[in-house]
């Protein structure tokens, strides 16, 4: 399958694929239990990783307290994530080193937009009645039209998890299908498949062939709301659903896990798992993003610690 | 380094692990080391070392002490002497020694893990995350057993003396799997690790010295295979354990035959890994690099055959090509590899000369484009596709890291090549069905079956094999039993001296038919007080259910102690063992054959015999009489115990099913006792039917078929018993009888490469041929050496030990979770 740049357009529905699925939960376990421990990144690749990963950070918020001046600081932060001496001690110095997208609720897109003018840093927007999607579809569908009137270039939706739990995957498919044609040229989306509400792992993987099909530019593992949010487990299934996808149309399809992910440690072993299974390409921004809020403390200290060998103190990083 | 190019790039980069307290370890000894014995470092004079290389780098670690004969012998005396006050000591406070030992082994865990990296070239992630965890656990384990050995294993006491020897490919874990149910159950041991591996060997003995074990308990010996020797055949070693090749299993399976040394062999294997369709193939692929490229592929249980459902074989294949592209190969201190070195270049070459031959074969060959360190014993991930079973490098056992690969159409057939092996270690099976994965399990001969999942170990569950992978098991209670012995029985000690290496030509069990013999049968007295001709009755062979005459036409006469005739029995040939062994397997085939009979249907059938038994007691008691000259009495007593033990083996028909063991897996670990398969059974002398009794019913009763040798002297008690098995529902082939010379007639048994074990209850001459000739197909073996038993006595005569005989351990490992 010779290999396409460009966007998925999504493919109709193919049951037959999705029905097809086996993902044996314990075989899952075992190769994320191991993964970590046969790929220890260190020293000078630990600092390039974790560099890297800064810029795979879809800076977020999504508080009932976010106010303007939370997101404009927030966005300040986004376009320099890292001190200008330890970038210049990286010898990044010049380099347009700055986060993936900031993420907020649909209201705060508007001040996103403005705090991040002039900066290439897109704007996501969570929509159609994130967190759990339960709200009537012209509504959901809305919020993405008005998401992107307010100038979000990025779409993180939700799926009807109901659908998922009752197997019926035309009605996942159609409405992911109508979420992307929302979306248009404007906005790439990202589909949220909330996995702590799925009941099993199986389902993880239809769900994400499904999302695939219906025209998604990545698959994401959580909301942040749900109880369970980000495991390597749901990852891996994820990304060998993105490989199986890939392997059949051409089309890459980008992956961002979301919710939990706070500490560098955490951070190496996602992007072990993306170059794996996936390869390198899938571990720059355009397929690969880490939802995270308070993630990009962790990764300055410990690029601290590598510059200085010195432990870092957290008020020593300029907050977001 | 160019941080920003890395930046661009995303490679790997060394992660490597520090060396330096090996390095320091090493230097306290200044690099050389002597024997571990009675807790000291013991130097002979005038020693001879041997280096030791770390294979990654060729660079010499240290050297070692080859010990000869006199230290073996010191070694042995240490272990002796221990053995007097440790079997002793009560459980509980060994108990606290082997906790001791365990916690011990925690505290040294990394330079445990990177010294055994540096030594044998295995990642330090394996080293660190499975050998040395698994190191303690044993010992946690085993101290829970021998807290536990007085209640629950109170009709048992320890075997003595142990001599150990262990290979090269898991030296620490090797090592805990003979040491530590060893000592829990009361012995003291001599071990003697691998040439190429014996430095944490070493370590550990500091690490048990330091917990504060008594000396003498625990001796590590190094030296060459001539050290090993002189360990197997020193005649103070009442048993050895050894892991290793099939063919040095057999040595020494010939070395120690008639010298009433127990002994089990943990050997090789080619065992099957088997994909359904239904299967997880992204989570079978991680099986697969954790089935063959764990070790380097150097695991004796290592999953080597690639048993693929055609339909999936070409998407399989395309993703395991993939997936050996992202193996990384290098150095073993490196912690972001999957493979370090092979252990040494002899090895490396016996791997690469078996890649050559698989190509000569006609098979495919793939090698991932990958780089290798440009020093240092590497060998790439290797799989070769598209071979016949009839290739040799789908027979035989490479241990390296080479996969071959075949296809199958259906789950019979995937069940019958996966038994199409001489070995019987291990086998893994890939399906979402539940139903498919467990009956495919249960019909795989193999000691270890992994559903979904593959190498999994814990000192809960015995390993161990089936076939010409040996016998015996290590870990579970089952793995117990090769460090006891019933409490009643000494050490037998046969007073049988071997013949000389190499002159093994013999005239044991040579036989020449028999001849008309004067005088003429006894009469019998009519009706009227006149003397008449008894009724010719000649007995006749018993196979597959239908009394048949002896393939060689000639007949045995059979005398009571006065030397009278007092009857007539077919003398036996090879043939007629020939075809009583195939009516032992055709029992096995039909349709449902015995072993797959549930227990409930084998046990009604025992009961009936029984109660056919009982009806004709007094006829059974007036031949014993007849043969033995014994008092009626004793005769009923004997046709009596023999319907109490076809009771006995009635109620264990359903009752010794197995266990679920409680390993560490989540899912569940199920240790079922299989059959054996074909017993060859030649009976004693003693007790003409309860001897015979007490072999047939324990093997019968679970599941197995035999061909029974009834008592040379006295055979008719067996062949009236045949007609009690013709009314009792039996069905043909599970139970045949063949009269004439016991030992003739064993010579074929035990040379028969279809028989899967062969107990023999006759000479102490007859048990060293019988345990000698074993080695020929490594069947299992159970002899008297000549002693005799109290076959009226329930503690002889019945019970756990007759059991554990008629039946193999195989654990099949079900993990959970949706």
């Amino acid at each position: 399958m010779a290999s396409k740049n460009e966007r998925n357009p999504g493919m109709p529905l193919q049951l037959d694929w999705v029905m097809r699925a086996h993902v044996n939960r314990s075989a899952v376990e075992r190769r994320v239990a191991s993964l970590p421990a046969r790929r220890s990144i260190k020293k000078d690749w630990q600092a390039a990783w974790l560099l890297r990963a800064v810029t795979c950070i879809d800076l977020t918020t999504l508080a009932g307290d976010d106010t303007p001046g939370r997101v404009r600081r927030l966005c300040a932060k986004a376009k320099q994530p890292l001190r200008q001496d330890m970038l210049a001690a990286l010898g990044a110095d010049g380099q347009p080193i700055t986060v993936g997208a900031v993420c907020v609720y649909p209201s705060r897109v508007k001040d996103a937009v403005e705090a991040l003018r002039g900066s290439n840093i897109p704007v996501a927007s969570v929509a159609t009645g994130f967190p759990d999607g339960q709200t009537p579809l012209a509504q959901r569908i809305a919020e993405i039209e008005q998401a992107i009137e307010a100038g979000a270039r990025e779409i993180d939706v939700v799926i009807h998890r109901p659908y998922v739990l009752t197997g019926d995957w035309q009605a996942l498919y159609d409405e992911v299908r109508a979420f992307r044609e929302t979306c248009g040229d404007a906005a790439h989306m990202k589909t949220i498949l909330a996995v702590g509400n799925l009941a099993t792992l199986k389902q993880v993987y239809q769900a994400s062939l499904t999302a695939m099909m219906a025209g998604s530019d990545f698959i994401k593992t959580s909301t942040g709301k749900e109880s369970v949010n980000a495991t390597l487990e749901a990852g891996l299934v994820m990304v060998r659903a993105i490989r199986e996808y890939y392997e059949r149309t051409g089309y890459k399809v980008g992956f961002k896990p979301a919710g939990g992910i706070t500490k560098a440690k955490q951070t190496l072993a996602w992007q072990a798992l993306m170059k794996e299974e996936l390869g390198v390409e899938w571990l720059m921004p355009d397929l690969f993003r880490i939802g995270a809020s308070s993630l990009l403390t962790d990764l300055e200290r410990q690029l601290y610690h590598y510059i200085t060998g010195h432990y870092a103190a957290r008020h020593h990083m300029p907050m977001g | 380094m160019d941080i920003l190019e890395l930046y661009k790039t995303m490679d790997y980069g060394p992660a490597p692990e520090s060396p330096a307290a090996v390095y320091a370890w090493l230097d306290d000894h200044e690099r050389r080391f002597g024997l571990f014995i009675n807790n000291r470092w013991v130097t002979p004079e005038n020693a001879e070392y041997y280096p030791s290389y770390n294979p990654a780098t060729g660079e010499k670690l240290a050297e070692t002490v080859q010990a000869g004969q006199k230290e073996v012998d010191q070694a042995v005396a240490a272990a002796r002497q221990a053995f007097e006050s440790w079997s002793k000591t009560p459980g509980q406070v060994r108990a606290r020694y082997l906790y001791a030992i365990a916690r011990n082994i925690q505290k040294h865990n990394r330079l445990l893990a990177v010294l055994e990296a540096m030594d044998n070239g295995k990642p330090l992630r394996e080293a660190r995350d499975i050998d040395v965890p698994l190191l303690a656990r044993h010992f946690y384990y085993h101290a829970g057993w021998a807290q536990l050995m007085e209640t629950e294993l109170r009709d048992y006491q320890p075997v003595g003396v142990v001599g150990q020897i262990i290979p090269w490919n898991f030296p620490l874990l090797m090592l805990a799997w003979k040491i530590a149910p060893a000592i829990a159950m009361g012995n003291t041991v001599v071990l003697k690790p691998a040439s190429y591996t014996r430095l944490s060997a070493l370590l550990f003995a500091e690490v048990v010295a330091e917990a504060g074990l008594p000396p003498g308990v625990i001796n590590i010996i190094t030296g060459s295979s001539k050290a090993g020797t002189m360990i197997v055949t020193h005649p103070d070693v009442d048993k050895i354990a050894f892991t290793g090749s099939t063919d040095v299993g057999r040595v020494l399976r010939r070395q120690t035959a008639g010298t009433g040394k127990k002994l089990s062999l943990e050997l090789g294997g080619k065992s099957p890994f088997i994909v359904f369709e239904d299967a997880d193939l992204d989570g079978a692929i991680e099986g697969v690099v954790d089935a063959i490229w764990f070790n380097q592929g150097q695991v004796c249980c290592a999953g080597s055959r690639l048993l693929v459902q055609e339909n999936v074989a070409d998407v399989f294949l395309r993703k395991l090509k993939a997936r050996m592209g992202k193996l990384r190969v290098g150095d073993p201190l490196d912690k972001a590899i999957d493979m370090g070195a092979i252990v040494d270049r002899t090895q490396w070459e016996t791997i690469d000369r078996w890649v050559q031959t698989g190509v000569k074969e006609g098979g495919e060959l793939f090698q991932p484009d990958i780089p290798l360190p440009e020093k240092g014993l590497f060998y790439k991930p290797t799989l070769i596709c598209n071979l016949d079973p009839a290739a040799e490098t789908v027979q035989e056992e490479i241990f390296g890291p080479v996969l071959v690969s075949l296809t199958f159409r259906s789950p019979a057939e995937a069940i019958a090549l996966a038994n199409n092996t001489r070995y019987g270690l291990a086998a893994s099976v890939w399906s979402d069905n539940i139903n498919l994965a467990l009956d495919v399990a249960s019909k795989l001969k193999a000691g270890s079956v992994w559903i979904n999942s593959t190498n999994l170990f814990d000192a809960a569950s015995g390993f161990g094999g089936y076939r010409e992978s040996g016998f015996g098991r290590e870990g579970g209670r089952e793995g117990l039993f090769e460090y006891l012995r019933p409490a009643w029985q000494e050490r037998p000690r046969p007073d049988f001296q071997p013949p000389a290496d190499g002159q093994q030509k013999s005239a044991w069990g040579e036989h020449v038919p028999a001849r008309p013999s004067m005088p003429a049968a006894t009469k019998t007295n009519g009706r009227d007080g006149r003397e008449l001709p008894r009724v010719d009755r000649t007995p006749k062979m018993y196979i597959g259910g239908k009394q048949v005459r002896p393939d060689g036409n000639y007949t045995l006469a059979v005398r009571n102690p006065k030397g009278e005739v007092i009857g007539q029995v077919g003398d036996g040939n090879r043939k007629d063992i020939r075809d009583a062994v195939e009516a032992a397997h055709a029992a096995h085939t039909a349709s449902p054959g015995w072993a797959m009979r549930h227990g409930y249907n084998r046990s009604q059938i025992l009961y009936f015999i029984a109660e056919n038994l009982d009806a004709r007691r007094e006829e059974f008691a007036r031949r014993i009489v007849a043969q033995t000259g014994r008092s009626l009495a004793s005769a009923q007593n004997e046709v009596d115990i023999s319907v109490g033990r076809l009771f006995t083996y009635a109620a264990w028909a359903d009752k010794y099913g197995g266990s679920v063991q409680e390993t560490t897996l989540r899912g569940v670990t199920v240790a079922i006792n299989e059959p054996i398969g074909v017993i060859g059974i030649a009976c004693p002398d003693e007790y003409p039917l309860l001897g015979f009794i007490s072999l047939m019913a324990p093997a019968i009763a679970r599941g197995n078929t035999v061909v029974m040798i009834p008592s040379e002297k006295h055979p008719l008690s067996a062949t009236d018993f045949y007609q009690v098995l013709d009314t009792s529902d039996v069905p043909a082939g599970v139970v045949n009888i063949i009269t004439g010379d016991r030992d003739h007639l064993t010579k074929t048994l035990i040379q028969h490469e279809d028989v899967d074990a062969v107990w023999y209850f006759g000479s102490a001459q007859g048990s060293y041929y019988v345990e000698y000739e074993s080695a020929a197909n490594m069947k299992r073996t159970w002899v008297s050496y000549g002693l005799k038993r109290d076959w009226l006595s329930a503690e002889q005569g019945e019970g756990h030990e007759f059991l554990h005989e008629a039946t193999q351990v195989k654990n099949i490992w079900t993990p959970t979770g949706e």
